[in-house]
């Protein structure tokens, strides 16, 4: 082989290489920066965890509705709030929600509160998740009815998911080898919004802790109770902003991270955070090509001159 | 096989015919132009060997248990980990040691700096394993590894950033199988094969830069989706790509000079004299272009602490943690290469080539691992999670010493080529 040197048929093909690659690539990333439109009329639910008295009858009725296995111990079981290391030594010493149950209440005695505060823990609906935005797959979908739901037969196990989720809302089957898939809450879409009617957690609660609305109509509720109560509410609805705004909302009696919320979710949708990536794909795409092989040719001029009048003869 | 160069002349091989004139088989090649029990002696003899033999009785029946189990039986991953040391280390950690390829294979083809020839094959083939062995860590981590293909077939979101990965590690392997093909045309005597791909050499090169740059930068992007999880110090929303795309640049150079050294300490025999006498230089060479996309990094990572506005954070125990990685992992190494490229020093220059390499590793464990949920709990990695770890980076060292040993990596092809 002779010494390599740029020559208009190579120039050609490695230009036409590198913009072949772009333009196949391109289509498929173009669509990255564009934002997700939220569903105006999606419905949602207002957790007021000054009503909670902690009787888990909404963890059962999840655990009935979704056909999830019976727990170790029943859910008129108070002992489990109690609770630490349920994860077997190396995990978090909160309960959590687990492949086996979509939702748990928690309970936290608040210094200065005479009674302990339960607080109801499950997906919250994100209008823009980032389960979503981060599946490869496109795994999640939100549906109109403000659900955000999950389609095990694409899932390929990657749980990109649950490293975006800032709630820790999305768990895996590790337990199979065969049929491992993610586990969390549906918002009973199959069984019940989708004909309109609340989840099973929301219809069973003996407080009226939760409220199942239109989530326009649970704001303006919200922003009511705290206006004509607000001796009883801190001035905050948990997931009006945050994660860009969830289909579930909270009011809570004291400061959000007394109650186990993470106050540090940032107040708009995670994939504005991955945005910047997303935006210099296209650009590397198509100028790196010619850029590289415009530094190819400057780099091999000298080759290239000698070799001049050779070209000239072939052209 | 050291034994066997200083005793029989015919071996290594290094041409396609026998010094009577007669051709060289396909299996005499396998074999290294020994009989089967020589072979299989110089096998025995190597106390590697008897390492490797020992870790893959070890972890075959747990990679076994994993495939019949689940991940749960082996890993401690968890809903809060997702992630554990098969990708934190398997994928996060040997794909920059792999940006090596596209490095050389731009300096040499793109530049034309011709005096890197020698190392360019081996730069290549080390990119080509490393992304080959990252992909089998991913197999051993996805829950449907079976399922492989969906994102590029069957279902489609490519607004992901893994998207990205999963596609232009595909592409990106495709080429570099292309600029590995023509070391093993040489050595099987297909020589319009090798012609065929010198034809498109600039193409791929330019391909490979492209990937290189965004699949690179991608890993790095995928910890954006964790603003809240992974710690301020080790995240920048702006500048995360970059961080991972200007280390990957000397994780692979350096990555280049480690095995080099190994191959000059325990492989010589296999080595031409071309190689063994440029190798100095080069490393130094190599060292020089680290050493600037040391400078870089060390810059960008205090960019992104003054654009996110994270100084306080310097002044924790977490801090103290990240100044610690930089200053160990790059300062140091940088100061040594510095040093070492002034005084002509290709042994210190190893030196911190071998401390950069583990100085990546140990930053995309903190990434992946040690700093992500740093306001949770810690997570340590099953015992089985390691075993593995070890075993499939065993199967990369084997995998990688075969090749070395047969197609004409670190030396020139005597034969027709």
């Amino acid at each position: 082989m002779k010494n390599k040197i740029i020559n208009r048929r190579n120039f050609i093909k490695g230009g036409l290489g590198g913009a072949v690659v772009a333009s196949q690539l391109k289509g498929k990333e173009s669509q990255a920066a564009g934002a997700f439109d939220h569903y105006p009329d999606s419905m949602g639910v207002l957790v007021d965890v000054t009503r909670c008295v902690g009787c888990r009858s909404c963890e059962a009725a999840c655990n009935q509705e979704q056909g999830l296995p019976e727990p170790e111990k029943p859910f008129n079981d108070y002992s489990v709030f109690d609770e630490v290391h349920p994860h077997g030594g190396h995990g978090r010493e909160e309960r959590r929600t687990t492949e086996y149950n979509y939702t748990i209440v928690n309970k936290y005695n608040v210094p200065g509160v005479d009674h302990p505060l339960f607080r109801k823990i499950q997906c919250n609906h994100c209008l823009e998740p980032a389960c979503l935005t981060s599946c490869f797959v496109n795994a999640y979908s939100k549906t109109p009815e403000g659900a955000v739901v999950y389609d095990p037969t694409v899932c390929v196990g990657c749980r990109t998911c649950m490293i975006a989720c800032p709630f820790y809302v999305p768990t895996f089957k590790y337990g199979s080898a065969f049929k491992p898939r993610i586990m969390k809450c549906v918002f009973c879409h199959e069984t019940r919004l989708k004909e309109g009617r609340p989840p099973a957690c929301v219809e069973i609660c003996p407080q009226e802790a939760l409220t199942f609305g239109k989530r326009t109509d649970l704001l303006e509720m919200a922003k009511s109770r705290i206006r004509s109560n607000p001796d009883k509410y801190v001035d905050h609805i948990y997931g009006e902003k945050e994660a860009g705004g969830t289909a579930w909302l909270y009011l809570s009696p004291v400061e959000f991270d007394k109650v186990g919320f993470d106050v540090h979710v940032p107040h708009e949708p995670v994939i504005n955070f991955v945005r910047d990536f997303l935006s210099i794909v296209p650009m590397v795409l198509l100028i790196w090509p010619a850029l590289f092989t415009g530094f190819h040719l400057l780099s091999n001029r000298k080759d290239a001159k000698s070799q001049h009048d050779e070209d000239n003869q072939e052209v | 096989m050291k034994l066997f160069t200083n005793n029989k002349q015919e071996v290594p091989i290094v041409d396609h015919c026998k010094p009577d004139g007669s051709k060289w088989s396909i299996t005499e090649k396998l074999l290294l132009g020994l009989s089967f029990q020589d072979y299989k002696k110089q096998f025995f003899r190597n106390p590697f060997n008897w390492a490797f033999i020992i870790i893959f009785l070890i972890g075959t029946p747990i990679l076994i248990e994993r495939y019949l189990f689940g991940l749960g039986t082996v890993t401690h991953s968890s809903s809060d980990y997702p992630w554990g040391l098969f990708l934190g280390f398997g994928l996060f950690g040997m794909v920059p040691l792999s940006a090596s390829g596209f490095m050389l294979g731009t300096t040499v083809e793109l530049f034309g700096r011709k005096d890197f020839h020698p190392i360019e094959r081996l730069a290549l083939l080390n990119g080509l394993l490393g992304y080959f062995f990252a992909v089998l860590f991913l197999m051993v981590d996805l829950g449907m590894p079976w399922r492989l293909p969906y994102p590029m077939f069957v279902s489609l979101g490519p607004a992901a950033v893994l998207f990205l990965v999963a596609w232009h590690v595909a592409t990106y392997l495709s080429v570099q199988v292309a600029e590995v093909l023509p070391s093993f045309f040489e050595w099987l005597g297909w020589l319009k094969g090798k012609r065929a791909i010198r034809s498109m050499v600039l193409g791929l090169t330019v391909s490979g830069i492209i990937l290189s740059t965004l699949h690179q930068g991608a890993l790095g992007a995928l910890f954006t989706y964790a603003p809240g999880k992974l710690h301020p110090l080790w995240l920048s929303a702006n500048f995360q790509w970059i961080h991972f795309f200007c280390s990957s640049i000397f994780g692979g150079l350096c990555m280049v000079i480690v095995v080099s050294t190994l191959i000059k300490k325990f492989m010589a025999w296999r080595c031409d004299d071309h190689f063994l006498e440029t190798l100095d230089n080069l490393s130094l060479g190599l060292a020089k272009g680290a050493t600037l996309a040391m400078i870089t990094y060390i810059v960008i990572k205090f960019v992104a602490i003054a654009h996110d506005k994270e100084w306080a954070y310097l002044l924790t125990g977490w801090g103290q943690y990240y100044l610690l990685e930089i200053t160990v992992a790059v300062v140091l190494p940088l100061i040594l290469c510095v040093w070492a490229i002034r005084n002509d020093n290709a042994t210190v220059v190893r030196f911190a080539a071998l401390i950069v390499v583990l100085g990546i590793i140990w930053n995309r464990l903190n990434t992946a691992l040690i700093c992500y949920n740093w306001h949770l709990y810690q997570e340590i990695p099953h015992w089985k999670e390691v075993a593995i770890t070890v075993l499939v980076y065993s199967s990369y060292i084997i995998t990688y010493r075969f090749i070395l040993y047969r197609l004409p990596i670190v030396y020139e092809w005597k034969g027709e080529k």
